[in-house]
């Protein structure tokens, strides 16, 4: 790429066309559809980039790629650092693919105070993007608080009749979670020696496992909360249905992602003697997520809910792989995160579009849609059979290879987690037959149009990317491949040294280490080691 | 050639997609016609191929592209033919053309009807991938994406209550089976370190061990996935159901080829099967308690197409007892004879369905013979057939069967027993339709006898091609005459096996003998019952009216488990939602936020600006820290 700085610009072009946005006038039609154009267009050229970004990236190499470092404040620890590997580059395209369709999707969807929507949606792109790529503590919690208020501002001032409640309710969850990780973040900035915000420096050397279990607890309830991880979901449901569509899409396709993504950059890496020892609270919850998760979406009636629920139990797969510590988990899990964030966008979407035509999100409003909407229910169709794991698609790709991890690791929450599986069609496929299939269909379905040109854009991208991932994933998880393997050897570290600190405590701070404890993970790491077969 | 079987199929598929829709229903059904012959004829060149090939070698392998490679976990889009993958190659293109043909002429006119073939040619793509595949899961792809055409054609007409309910309930039912199978495919993994069946298979007995835990446990699991796709108990609730969809789709889907799977995917087993007795005798024992249980429930119906689905488990469940005393040739045998008559079977009632304009109550029909020859003819044909008379293809592959579980080191007295038994209720119930249905007095109205008319030369001609298939396709595995079965020569080696697995000519005379007869009395009471003694049959049904009731009512099955599965799951879950979900975690989430409010004084304002507000002030703050420190630092 030569002196290009790639990812920089990847970030930023978002917040540049933002910027630009607030000096496009949306008073008139005219104005608002070059709102619309302008910042369609700048999520495109990024998407387009992204691509780029794609396209050199070298499979085959766990290092940090794309690597920009600047010094920004020295004196502090804190530098403008950012990089892309296996873990992040996947999630990175999934936001910027997201965003355009978002767009895209909301040409007529959202009417009201255009460019303030306009600008909030880019505003956040930007801030996703810096979560996923950045390399500094302070860089990553600046746009993990960033990221906030955009999305906020879209669930609270474009969404549904009890947005405030849903949108505080968002708020304070996330805020409760993230000032626990500030405090740990200003912890080993402190105690931990070398006064860095650098993450790849702390990823070297994680504290002592005897202080690691705070810490560790105050990154992964953070991190639980934003996955979301049973019990701590019930903001979800709240704000999807709530949430515009493109909001719901941003939200399930690449916020939750923010959760698990920092359970594998963060918590884990950094903490691996805690990681390991939480693992069966965190395996447990995964997997009771995924059958709860289940549960709830099957007597929802509202099909936004649904799909919120739905969610909850996706993402207890997510855990589940990464939580096996080996490799099938590690790599399904960041690919389930991306096809989550397709087949959960895709079907937000859907219910989107059914919304837009009839206004309501009751699942008993509707029936016999296929009948006079096939196209819009043959996407329906296709979106849910992805989301259950169908074969040949995308989710049963991350499926498969995160069950397969997690049975070596434990075979019992392996079984469990498959009955998901069941569960799953169970509930998706009801929702369909009610909504789309039947003798009754409403007065008000009646005579519904089909797709319009604009919604077969947004979705036809949408299909494409289940198929491509469903059939060949090759080219994907030979780039996350490396990346897990070098993240499953930090995570799997075994005794960390403590007598001897390599930087020294800086002096004058009340924060001690505590005695040295030589309390070595070793039986766990060792049943680790047997059953971490092939 | 051996990928083109597979992929001409799915040509179809796209050039309907791409075309059909405009082109509209003759062209969308021609093509996907066409492109079953020459799948059919791409099929039948690779089984001379294997011909030409000595006895020991027969297998071609194709390899596609490389699907899901991480770490250990290599999955390849790999094929295989070998003397059973052509087999069942061979019945799916074979069978599979035949029943595009008919519907062809069955579906002109319904409005669905381009769609209708995208999905027939979806089906057989997928199931060539079930039956070619030469790794555990591509077989799985091709395992689950039948289930999804099946679920797709089951519910085909969306707009019947019924059928939306049939085709979900078929999905959700085989999902429970696929469980189990996805299950037995990580333990496959964990102890081999491989899904193909190059690698597991010839290694099964070395890594697992001869009566092994795990390799019961494997087969056990395997066997289960098997009782959803092929409708066995306890997962065969959702196969008379699915007679929701069109008939062609009953014939091809759901009587000769994807119930047909379980019994492949168990016979390409075998090698794992072999190492535990106990799950083989699992499999013997539940193939003959459905053999027995479907047959006698088929014997009370009045539907003819449930009559026909019942008959289907039976049959299957004679597949599986079969497979489970060891007899995979018989078995397979069975399969292949069974998809020749019971296709026939179903394109019949077709055939009257369509001549009826969708009656399907046997009571409400009769003496259909004088209207509908050819439909008839070939109806008794496939009746004669699957009742297991002599020279007709089912006698050949029942009596291997038969012979086999009583001969078998697996077998005994008492599965023999079962297979007799279900050879003469089979003999009753499928007599018992043919005369309500073609002979004796016509119940129709009159004008509508007046109409009744014989279908279309383009639904007659598979329905005679498989009628000849029914008469003369049992000889290939003729029995007694040392190098006769054909069929048996063929696959033998597939199951380690010489040929000539039969010796004791006399025992096997007297077998033949006692089938045929039992056979022949089925038939003969039903003519007493149904022709002769008019009435006869509901007379008994007065007298055992509880018997009589507990049949009709299928054993109370699908009430049973929506009492003890269904409504349990529904109730817990509304539970935990109303009581759990808002009552405790919601309640206890909303109920800190108030604390935190009323600590913090700002009762009023956080429901409206507290947030928003702060929001505005932890941007601004953290805003000018940032200008600060940079100012500074820079």
């Amino acid at each position: 790429m030569g002196g290009f700085a790639l990812l920089s610009w990847i970030l930023f072009l978002p917040c540049a066309g933002g910027l630009l946005l607030l000096f496009v006038r949306d008073g008139d039609e005219a104005g608002r559809r070059r709102v619309r154009l302008v910042a369609f267009a700048f999520s495109l050229a990024t998407f387009a980039l992204s691509l780029a970004l794609y396209a050199g990236f070298r499979a085959g190499t766990a290092q940090m790629q794309f690597v920009e470092a600047a010094s920004w404040m020295p004196q502090l620890g804190i530098a403008y650092k950012v990089g892309v590997d296996g873990l992040s580059l996947p999630l990175l395209l999934l936001t910027t693919f997201l965003t355009p369709i978002a767009i895209l999707f909301s040409w007529e969807d959202v009417a009201r105070r255009v460019r303030l929507y306009h600008v909030a949606l880019l505003f956040l792109e930007t801030g996703m993007i810096g979560v996923f790529v950045a390399l500094d503590f302070f860089l990553f919690y600046v746009f993990w608080e960033a990221m906030l208020i955009p999305m906020y501002l879209i669930i609270g001032v474009w969404g549904g009749p009890r947005r405030i409640y849903a949108a505080v309710k968002f708020f304070l969850y996330t805020m409760a979670g993230s000032v626990l990780m500030l405090i740990a973040i200003l912890w080993l900035y402190f105690a931990q020696g070398g006064q860095t915000f650098d993450i790849l420096a702390h990823l070297d050397r994680p504290p002592d496992p005897a202080l690691q279990g705070w810490l560790f607890a105050a990154f992964a309830l953070s991190f639980a909360i934003k996955v979301p991880m049973f019990p701590f979901h019930t903001w979800l449901p709240d704000a999807h249905v709530e949430a515009p569509t493109a909001g719901s899409v941003i939200l399930a396709g690449v916020l939750l992602k923010m959760g698990t993504y920092g359970f594998m950059r963060l918590a884990m890496p950094l903490f691996p003697s805690a990681a390991r020892d939480f693992a069966p609270l965190i395996l447990v919850l995964a997997v009771i997520g995924i059958i709860y998760g289940a549960l709830m979406a099957m007597v929802q009636d509202d099909v936004k809910k649904l799909v919120a629920y739905s969610s909850v139990s996706h993402l207890g797969f997510v855990m589940l792989g990464l939580f096996s510590f080996n490799l099938l988990g590690a790599s399904g899990g960041v690919l389930q995160m991306v096809n989550h964030g397709v087949s959960t966008g895709a079907l937000f979407l859907i219910v989107g579009m059914l919304y837009s035509r009839r206004h309501t999100r009751l699942i008993a409003d509707y029936g016999g849609i296929a009948r006079v909407a096939p196209a819009l229910s043959a996407f329906f169709v296709l979106t849910t059979l992805s989301s259950i794991g169908l074969p040949g698609l995308n989710g049963f790709v991350g499926e498969f290879t995160i069950l397969a991890g997690a049975f070596q690791r434990s075979p019992g929450f392996a079984a469990v987690g498959a009955a998901g599986v069941v569960l799953s069609a169970i509930y998706m496929l009801w929702m369909l037959q009610r909504v789309l299939f039947g003798s009754r269909i409403s007065q008000a379905s009646q005579g519904l149009p089909d797709l319009s040109a604009r919604e077969w854009a947004v979705l036809v991208p949408m299909a494409a990317l289940m198929f491509w991932i469903g059939l060949y994933p090759k080219p994907l998880l030979q780039k996350i491949e490396p990346s897990a393997q070098a993240w499953l050897a930090q995570v799997g570290r075994r005794v960390l040294r403590v007598e001897a600190p390599v930087l020294g405590l800086p002096s004058g701070l009340p924060l001690g280490r505590g005695p040295a404890s030589r309390r070595a993970p070793a039986a766990w790491a060792e049943r680790l080691r047997e059953g971490g077969r092939p | 050639m051996l990928t083109s079987i597979l992929l001409l199929p799915l040509a179809g598929v796209l050039v309907n997609l791409l075309f059909g829709w405009r082109r509209g229903e003759k062209f969308a059904g021609w093509v996907a016609t066409g492109a079953m012959g020459l799948a059919f004829l791409a099929a039948a060149w690779g089984f001379l191929s294997l011909l030409g090939l000595p006895p020991g070698q027969r297998a071609l392998r194709s390899f596609l592209f490389e699907w899901i490679p991480v770490g250990g976990l290599q999955v390849k889009a790999s094929f295989l033919l070998d003397p059973l993958s052509s087999v069942m190659a061979l019945v799916v293109t074979g069978v599979g053309f035949l029943i595009h043909l008919y519907s062809v002429g069955y579906m002109h006119g319904d409005r669905g009807a381009v769609r209708y073939f995208i999905y027939l040619n979806l089906f057989s793509f997928s199931m060539l991938t079930l039956v070619l595949g030469d790794n555990f899961l591509v077989l799985f792809v091709g395992w689950e994406a039948v289930g999804l055409c099946s679920y797709l054609l089951i519910g085909f007409w969306h707009e019947r209550d019924s059928a939306a309910e049939a085709g979900k309930k078929a999905f959700v039912v085989n999902r429970v089976g696929d469980f189990c199978f996805l299950i037995a495919l990580f333990l496959v993994f964990s102890h081999f370190g491989s899904l193909d069946f190059g690698v597991v298979l010839p290694q099964a007995a070395a890594t697992l061990g001869a009566g092994s835990a795990a390799a019961t446990l494997i087969c056990l699991l395997l066997f289960a996935g098997a009782t959803g796709k092929s409708a066995q108990i306890p997962l065969y609730v959702w196969l008379p159901d699915a007679m929701e969809g069109p008939t062609p789709v009953s014939a091809l889907i759901h009587a000769a080829t994807m119930v047909t799977a379980g019994v492949y995917m168990v016979a390409r087993m075998s090698a794992l099967f072999a190492l535990s007795p106990l799950a083989m005798g699992v499999v013997a024992t539940i193939g003959a308690l459905t053999l027995l249980l479907a047959g006698s429930i088929a014997v009370a119906q009045n539907d003819i197409k449930r009559v026909l689905a019942y008959s289907t488990v039976s049959q299957l469940g004679y597949m599986f007892l079969a497979a489970g005393v060891g007899a995979y040739t018989a078995a397979i045998f069975h399969l292949v004879t069974h998809a020749f008559f019971k296709a026939l079977l179903f394109l019949g009632s077709g055939s009257v369905i369509h001549a009826l304009h969708g009656e399907q109550d046997i009571r409400r029909m009769g003496g259909l013979r004088a209207g509908l020859p050819v439909t008839s003819w070939t109806f008794t044909v496939g009746g004669l057939a699957i009742a297991g008379i002599f020279p007709f293809a089912g006698f050949f592959s029942k009596d291997a069967i038969l012979f086999a579980a009583m001969t078998s080191p697996h077998g005994g007295l008492l599965f023999w027993l079962a297979g007799a038994a279900g050879a003469f209720m089979t003999a009753f119930y499928m007599f018992r339709l043919i005369f309500k249905t073609f002979h004796g007095r016509c119940s129709l109205p009159i004008e509508q006898q007046a109409r009744l008319h014989e279908s279309p030369r383009v639904m007659l001609l598979p329905l005679q091609a498989l009628a000849a298939l029914s008469i003369a396709g049992g000889w290939m595995g003729l029995p007694l005459i040392r190098g006769a079965d054909f069929f048996g020569d063929f696959l033998g080696p597939v199951f380690g096996k010489g040929a000539g697995a039969h010796h004791e000519v006399v025992l096997e005379v007297a077998m033949m003998a006692v089938s045929l007869a039992v056979a022949l009395l089925g038939i003969f009471m039903a003519y007493n019952f149904y022709i002769r003694g008019q009435g006869a049959g509901a007379a008994y049904g007065r007298r055992w009216p509880r018997l009589y009731r507990l049949l009709l009512n299928k054993y109370y099955v699908d009430e049973l488990y929506d009492g003890l599965i269904v409504q349990p799951i529904k109730r817990a879950s509304i539970w935990a939602w109303r009581a759990f979900e808002d009552g405790l975690v919601d309640a206890a989430v909303n109920g800190a936020g108030a604390a935190v409010e009323a600590a913090g004084g700002a009762v009023r304002r956080l429901q409206t600006g507290y947030v928003k507000s702060y929001a505005v002030a932890m941007l601004a703050g953290a805003f000018a820290i940032l200008v600060y420190l940079t100012v500074r630092g820079g």
